[in-house]
């Protein structure tokens, strides 16, 4: 933060003006941001750097709502004029889907750098050790006119993981642990670092589950060092030169907890908070009607490979959807296999329903959305919310858990451990 | 920025999230466009359940049935106000609906961000918890510089936090007019 500040070093508490290198956009507050700039810097104004604006639009894509459609349009028009070449386009082979797993994808999340997106989900590009979180469409409108913005320079949580994962847990579950101890308000304002060999022994997509939920405990923005994991997956998506930024030496922390990977169990959030945390296996026979896999939290190849591993040779007794996050995520579903077999043959032979790659019903959305809750389903997700009505209606639930838990309770139509399914 | 602001005041509980201040399938509304950013208004607040529609009673609607704004001027809440989704819409929603402050134990960050750079609400903290102190409906006056709330009704009043480094942003109207003078 201090490098982006052009100070030597900074201090907690501190208000700064940090330059930006990369502003993220959707089709939800794109068309907000893109007024609000306007208003403020003119109808002819232009953006501070078009190569460091990236725009993805991603929430409402698969609808046959005009208004959704109508804001797609602003963005076509908005990129066109300002010369936008980072820009991912529904309906041509450029369309990505969910922002922050493209972010990703296409190599625009870079260590230590800064990346504010107009999505309280950007914190999931901290995995890539960078200071990414979301904001709204006045700061974004702002940084659009002036490739910069205030932030207050916040403290750290430290969570650290000691020794590896048993087979039956996930990222998910680690995340949701955390945030049944601190709560939903227990890292406001701060940052949670993730740390410990129960941490860098996770792939990217797993990292990115856990900072990705940072903000579902108030956290400003999640962060994990930069190891050779990253530095791989980063290089072979980018040439773009970047520079490591680590801990300073003797640095404090706000706090420190510490737990034994091999403790825990898998977990879930009940409705409708997801700070409401039960064991999967505390929760045995509570019938679910729906499951679902998808979202930036839940819809990587990961997920997916996890899940499949359950849902091979089984069939749902649950409605099930599989929305992968991009169109990669997707394309890999027909490419990854499990004995000679597809993820997506795995998926469809089991009864579930593969949908496009888009944020879907994750956050309900138009009534059309794929997924969608539309009335009293009980659904448990993969999904990183499960707030009254977020999936759709007033009078549905929403469990929060891992894909394999998901999985696991597709099979059996209630809540299930994925130990009691597992081979 | 107004000095006073009085009127009728509506209570919630804690963690309300922006999904129940504004639900995610009325974001197709673009804020930028007059007629559809009244829309916000129309709907603010209206993804609550009916238990925690407007402390301690409930099944208090925010927004009157075919009514466009609230007849409520400020919100007394408890923790983690606006926690979830970084959607500008809300704080907007709540302004266009008639809101002129919130008062919370603290907020979500996004969500505080919001209210100021935007200039749409004041959001005051309180350092006790004020809850259970004001009912739904009951007439309150807000002295914004001293940070006093009253409750008329009740003849009780409650020192707020100092609204401390988000005060010059508020009195520019917005964090655009606020660098545009520094």
């Amino acid at each position: 933060m201090a490098k982006h500040a052009g100070k030597t070093r900074v201090e907690a508490g501190e208000n700064v003006w940090i330059s930006v290198d990369v502003l993220m956009t959707h089709d939800i507050c794109g068309p907000g941001t893109i007024g609000i700039f306007k208003e403020h810097f003119g109808k002819n104004a232009r953006v501070w750097d078009p190569e460091k604006v990236v725009i993805i639009p991603d929430h409402y894509i698969y609808t046959a709502d005009a208004k959704a459609h109508r804001n797609v349009d602003i963005l076509r028009e908005f990129v066109k004029e300002q010369g936008i070449r980072h820009f991912y386009n529904p309906g041509t082979e450029t369309y990505k889907g969910v922002c922050h797993v493209a972010l990703a994808e296409e190599g625009h999340t870079r260590p230590g750098e800064v990346l504010f997106g107009t999505d309280s989900h950007t914190c999931t590009a901290g995995a890539f050790g960078e200071f990414a979180t979301g904001i709204g469409n006045t700061d974004a409108g702002f940084i659009l006119g002036t490739g910069k913005l205030w932030v207050k320079v916040p403290q750290t949580m430290r969570f650290v993981f000691e020794g590896t994962l048993p087979p039956y847990l996930m990222a998910k579950d680690l995340i949701l642990q955390v945030i049944g101890d601190i709560g939903v308000d227990g890292a406001v304002y701060r940052t949670m670092e993730f740390a410990g060999e129960g941490v860098h022994s996770l792939n990217i997509e797993e990292r990115m589950t856990l900072c990705n939920m940072a903000i579902e405990a108030g956290g400003k923005n999640g962060v994990i060092s930069v190891d050779q994991t990253t530095l791989d997956y980063v290089r072979a998506r980018t040439s773009k030169p970047f520079e490591v930024v680590e801990n300073d030496p003797g640095c404090r922390y706000y706090s420190t907890r510490t737990y034994d990977a091999k403790k825990l169990e898998p977990v879930v959030a009940k409705p409708h908070s997801p700070d409401r945390r039960a064991l999967a296996r505390e929760l045995k026979g509570t019938a679910i009607t729906r499951a679902y896999i998808g979202s930036c939290t839940g819809g990587k190849i990961t997920d997916f490979i996890a899940g499949a591993k359950i849902l091979k040779g089984r069939s749902v007794k649950a409605e099930t959807f599989i929305v992968p996050a991009t169109t990669e995520v997707a394309a890999k579903l027909r490419t990854e296999k499990i004995d000679g077999k597809s993820l997506f043959e795995i998926f469809t032979e089991s009864g579930a329903k593969v949908g496009e790659a888009s944020c879907a019903a994750c956050l309900g959305g138009p009534k059309d959305t794929f997924g969608r809750l539309n009335g009293a389903e009980v659904c448990i997700s993969t999904t990183n919310r499960n707030f009254p009505a977020r999936m759709g209606s007033m009078e549905s639930q929403v469990y929060l858990a891992s894909p394999m838990t998901v999985a696991a309770s597709a099979v059996t139509g209630k809540i299930t451990d994925p130990r009691e399914v597992m081979a | 920025m107004e000095n006073k602001i009085s009127g009728k005041v509506y209570v919630l509980g804690n963690d309300i999230d922006t999904d129940q201040i504004i639900p995610a399938h009325y974001l197709t509304y673009n804020p930028a466009i007059p007629e559809e950013r009244k829309m916000f208004g129309k709907y603010a607040l209206c993804g609550l359940p009916e238990a925690s529609q407007g402390l301690p009673f409930g099944k208090i609607p925010f927004v009157e049935k075919d009514a466009d704004r609230s007849g409520y001027k400020l919100i007394v809440a408890g923790k983690n106000f606006g926690c979830g989704s970084s959607r500008e819409h809300a704080p907007l929603a709540l302004q266009q609906s008639g809101i002129e402050a919130v008062v919370a134990e603290f907020y979500a960050r996004i969500f505080f961000r919001n209210s100021v750079n935007g200039g749409y609400l004041i959001p005051f903290e309180t350092p006790a918890r004020l809850v259970e102190k004001f009912k739904t409906g009951e007439d309150v006056e807000l002295d914004v510089r001293s940070g006093i709330l009253k409750n008329k009704t009740q003849n009780t009043e409650f020192p707020l936090k100092p609204l401390g480094d988000i005060l010059p942003i508020l009195e520019a109207g917005d964090i655009f007019r606020y660098a545009g003078k520094k």
